[in-house]
């Protein structure tokens, strides 16, 4: 997974080719913890067809304010640099994850 | 099918104690975790009432616990389970990466925080609705928020959030807090602290994010709007029990009903910890629970092991069942073996003062008795008064 950053995201959100999901996490928020090998696991199986990428919120608080987040975990789904649908709390479970990276795809 | 001795559905506390307990009796322990170990105390930063620890976030407590289970070797498995099937006597316990057989299975699966049911709750989560403060409260840097809720969890995660937010106001519906007093009164003293009481959460109102509440006063009924950017739920809790609905007894919303050894409604399985009918939930009574539903399984996998061996294996065999702490019984055990002695007759001694579930089983409604086994069937049982009665009940 590509790690996201203020001088990346333009990069790699919103001018890629392929979807995007990204994977908004803190290091103290333990269910997006909990959700990362699960989420590993999907970025090898849509290998190719949706880009995953991580962005850690508690060193990028601003870039994630600015995308109108104020909780963890939250999962954005990109498509043609467009927020297209997304994910938060109690919603970001795996089974709802993969559905909606499917629907990317 | 995978068979293992005690299968433990959550590593919280609770999950924990008891893999344990379970590898210190000399079980066989598989542990089913669907997230981290540690359960909720992951998802708090201040943990000051677990005896022997004044002071410890809950991610570092979450971690002990772990590695305290894995250094009795205890086995754990990240799955999510599915569902229970108990028929047939059996405990099968079904996950994503196929099914398990259990001897004993304990139910520590905790419990969540209940949604609150406003418009607005749901589409406004990771927008200013949460339900962690240890996950979002530093979105919140000098804006004004609420937390909803009058318990312990509310109040001292009230008090947590006040380092990020620069007011609190902590919203409840009855007139007083249901916490202990040293988390009221490091509420109550501290500035940033509001309280608004007798009051209800009618809407979570905003454009994007959230903007403000809409509240009612359940005693005057007076709508009033409260703003904030952000909104912590911690009212009332639900058990996590959705895999296992109706399978074993249990009250209100699914709170599962267990006896003082955490036997629930059905044999061999125990449910420990926060998900339990209970009092207290809390770390504490969550580990006590844990304990004693190992020690409780563990008699319990030893005495079916009991039975199996000695009264269901053979051909024919006649179980006397006395109390091991009355003394005439114990006397009239031994002269029956006495008079049997020399006989082709075969005779168990089994004391049902330790091993009352084997009494129950067996239908004895009183002690001393003889049970007599043919293939591994009970054909018949009866009270016995004398050694005289003995004889002519085998004989
Ligand atoms: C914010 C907060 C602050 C708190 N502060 C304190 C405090 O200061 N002091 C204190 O004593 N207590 C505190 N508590 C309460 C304490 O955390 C709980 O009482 C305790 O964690 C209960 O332990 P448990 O093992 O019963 O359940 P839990 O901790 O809820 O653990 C259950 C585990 O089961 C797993 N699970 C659930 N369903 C499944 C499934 N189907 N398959 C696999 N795994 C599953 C879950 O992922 C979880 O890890 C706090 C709780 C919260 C939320």
């Amino acid at each position: 997974m590509i790690e996201l950053n203020k001088d990346n995201f333009e990069e790699e959100v919103l001018k890629s080719d392929l979807p995007v999901l990204v994977d908004l996490w803190g290091p103290k928020c333990g269910p997006c913890l909990a959700l990362m090998p699960q989420v590993e696991d999907l970025s090898h199986e849509f290998e190719g067809k949706v880009k995953f990428c991580k962005l850690n919120v508690a060193e990028n608080r601003k870039l994630v304010i600015s995308l109108r987040v104020m909780g963890v975990p939250t999962f954005l789904f990109y498509k043609g640099g467009e927020i297209v649908d997304r994910l938060s709390g109690a919603e970001a479970v795996p089974d709802a994850i993969k559905a909606k990276v499917r629907d990317l795809a | 099918m995978e068979k293992r001795e005690l299968v433990i559905i959550g590593a919280g506390p609770a999950g924990l104690t008891s893999a344990i307990y379970g590898k210190r009796s000399g079980l066989d322990v598989l542990l089913l975790e669907k997230g981290i170990p540690g359960g909720q105390i992951n998802v708090t930063d201040e943990i000051e009432n677990w005896t022997g620890v004044i002071h410890a976030s809950g991610a570092e407590l979450a971690d002990s616990f772990r590695k305290h289970a894995e250094h009795f070797k205890a086995e754990f498995r990240d799955v999510e389970v599915r569902s229970i099937d108990l028929s047939n006597g059996r405990k099968i316990v079904k996950t994503d990466s196929g099914d398990i057989e259990a001897e004993a299975v304990i139910i520590a699966t905790g419990a969540s925080f209940k949604k609150l049911g406003a418009p607005g709750e749901g589409e406004f989560t990771g927008r200013g609705v949460s339900y962690c403060a240890v996950c979002d409260g530093a979105f919140f840097e000098d804006q004004e928020i609420a937390v909803i809720g009058g318990g312990n969890t509310a109040v001292e995660e009230a008090v947590y959030l006040t380092q990020f937010a620069s007011k609190v106001t902590i919203i409840h519906r009855r007139d007083s807090f249901r916490a202990d007093r040293v988390a009221i009164e490091r509420a109550m003293s501290n500035p940033r602290i509001d309280v608004i009481w007798n009051t209800v959460v009618e809407e979570i109102a905003g454009e994007d994010m959230v903007e403000k509440l809409v509240l009612k006063n359940v005693r005057t009924g007076d709508i009033t709007e409260l703003p904030v950017t952000g909104v912590f739920v911690f009212a009332g809790m639900d058990p996590n029990v959705s895999f296992m609905k109706g399978l074993v007894d249990s009250v209100g919303g699914g709170w599962i009903v267990t006896n003082e050894r955490m036997e629930t409604s059905v044999e061999g399985v125990f449910a420990a910890g926060d998900v339990r009918d209970k009092y207290l939930r809390q770390v504490i009574t969550a580990a006590g629970d844990g304990a004693t539903a190992a020690m409780a399984a563990s008699a319990y996998i030893s005495e079916q092991l009991h039975i199996q061996g000695l009264l269901l294996e053979p051909e024919h065999v006649t179980a006397f069942v006395f109390s091991s702490i009355d003394e005439p019984q114990a006397r009239l055990a031994s002269d029956i073996e006495k008079a049997l002695a020399g006989t082709d007759a075969r005779l168990v001694l089994l004391d049902g003062y330790r091993n009352k579930r084997i009494v129950e089983k067996l239908g004895i409604k009183e002690l001393p008795a003889l049970a007599e086994f043919k293939k591994g069937d009970l054909s018949r049982q009866q009270h016995i008064a004398s050694l005289d009665e003995a004889v002519k009940f085998i004989s």
